[in-house]
């Protein structure tokens, strides 16, 4: 379904990572890993359609991804390590359409009126997360999905990739904790 | 489109939260405006002469006061991310946000340039043209401002390169919006400026938002 083939990364004017080439099925999961600064969050933002790649070719079902970067934006829920939330705003103005449903996917229903400003660090992490779950994205690009959750939540979170990978959903991942997900490809990155 | 109006509605809200800084411009406005009087002195037949001018650089200045936060709040916060993968074109988010910084600042602005002028000895007639020449003049601010802002996006300093930028992009506007006022003070006619300031708006209403929205994805890159 995905298919990278021999991408390049360059910043500033170092190679970050590349050539680099992976497929990935429908309901697959891949786990990033790599020392900082190894190129991870580059290439999953290049995987969202945000980095520049120097060479190669990202593929979604047979076409070029990066053809039209708008569109492929709609196949993809990205998590970056910031977590997108105005701490002006209540929870549920802070998702927008069907929020109830991602907050009840996290456990965060009871805060659903409450302004984001009162949100721990990990509630806030968990509305960010809130935000995959209503996406309907197939793709799942996230950049240390668990950093400062507790034990239930990375529970409640397993819950989630599960759901989404038996829908047919991918998962890509970079993260440096253990993550609740079975049968993962590992790609490392040096 | 409903992404769209998403956006503006989003922006809307979180300005009404944050009242305080949504009022900053407008006070910035009536402020300086009333500084005219104090350093100029009070002669009603100077400051009638000179308002126009006044209404103008002070609108322009004050409308450029919010744009360093247009995009560099959700640039900061990983919002912006979010509204590129939204689905929508880049030029479309641009503009939405060009929206929301005219309804928030240019509208306001409006509305507080009538007393204004009025306040500074400018007649009744030439009021109206005024606030005629500030509907496409606030808007082309806006444009040209959401432009600025999201080229000095990721920029060290990029508050203080903004006025630099914006403020000469802003100089046809300023001079038909005045040589209007200034047209219908004398009761010469005052449509030729207004038409101009009509034509730039037509031009930079699909330009800028293009403009806007290359650079915001070199942005987030």
């Amino acid at each position: 379904m995905l298919e990278v083939d021999k991408i390049v990364a360059v910043r500033g004017e170092r190679v970050v990572f590349g050539p680099l080439s992976f497929r990935l099925a429908a309901g697959g999961a891949l786990v990033l890993v790599g020392p900082n600064g190894s190129g991870k969050s580059t290439l999953l933002r290049i995987l969202a359609g945000l980095g520049r790649i120097e060479a190669g070719m990202v593929a979604w079902g047979g076409a070029d991804a990066m053809a039209d970067r708008a569109g492929h934006g709609t196949r993809v829920a990205y998590l970056g390590h910031l977590d997108a939330v105005k701490p002006g705003l209540t929870a549920t103005e802070n998702l927008g359409a069907n929020a109830a449903l991602g907050l009840a996917a996290v456990g965060l229903g009871h805060l659903a009126h409450q302004p984001v400003r009162f949100f721990s660090a990990g509630q806030k992490r968990r509305l960010a997360l809130a935000r995959l779950a209503i996406l309907n994205a197939p793709l799942w690009l996230l950049d240390e999905p668990t950093l400062g959750l507790d034990a239930a939540s990375v529970a409640r979170f397993g819950v989630m990739l599960a759901g989404h990978r038996a829908a047919g959903g991918l998962v890509i991942a970079a993260t440096h904790l253990p993550l609740p997900l079975h049968d993962v490809a590992e790609l490392r990155l040096a | 489109m409903t992404g769209f109006f998403a956006i503006v509605g989003r922006d809307l809200r979180l300005s009404l939260r944050h009242g305080a800084d949504t009022l900053a411009a407008l006070l910035f406005f009536v402020i300086t405006a009333a500084l005219f009087p104090l350093a100029i002195g009070p002669a009603p037949e100077t400051l009638g002469r000179m308002a126009p001018g006044i209404v103008w650089v002070c609108a322009l200045l004050a409308a450029l006061l919010p744009l360093d936060r247009l995009f560099g709040a959700d640039f900061e916060d990983g919002s912006l991310d979010q509204l590129l993968l939204s689905g929508q074109p880049a030029a479309l988010v641009a503009l939405a946000k060009a929206v929301s910084h005219w309804l928030t600042t240019g509208l306001p602005l409006m509305v507080a340039a009538g007393p204004v002028a009025g306040m500074l000895n400018l007649s009744a007639d030439a009021i109206i043209v005024l606030l005629a020449g500030l509907l496409p003049g606030t808007a082309l601010l806006s444009l040209f401002g959401a432009t600025g802002a999201a080229l000095v996006l990721g920029a060290r300093r990029g508050g203080v390169l903004l006025p630099l930028l914006v403020l000469p992009l802003c100089a046809p506007v300023l001079i038909f919006g005045v040589a209007a006022v200034d047209a219908a003070a004398s009761e010469q006619t005052y449509a030729a400026p207004l038409l101009l300031l009509s034509a730039l708006l037509a031009a930079a209403l699909p330009l800028c938002p293009l403009a806007a929205g290359a650079a915001l994805r070199g942005a987030a890159e």
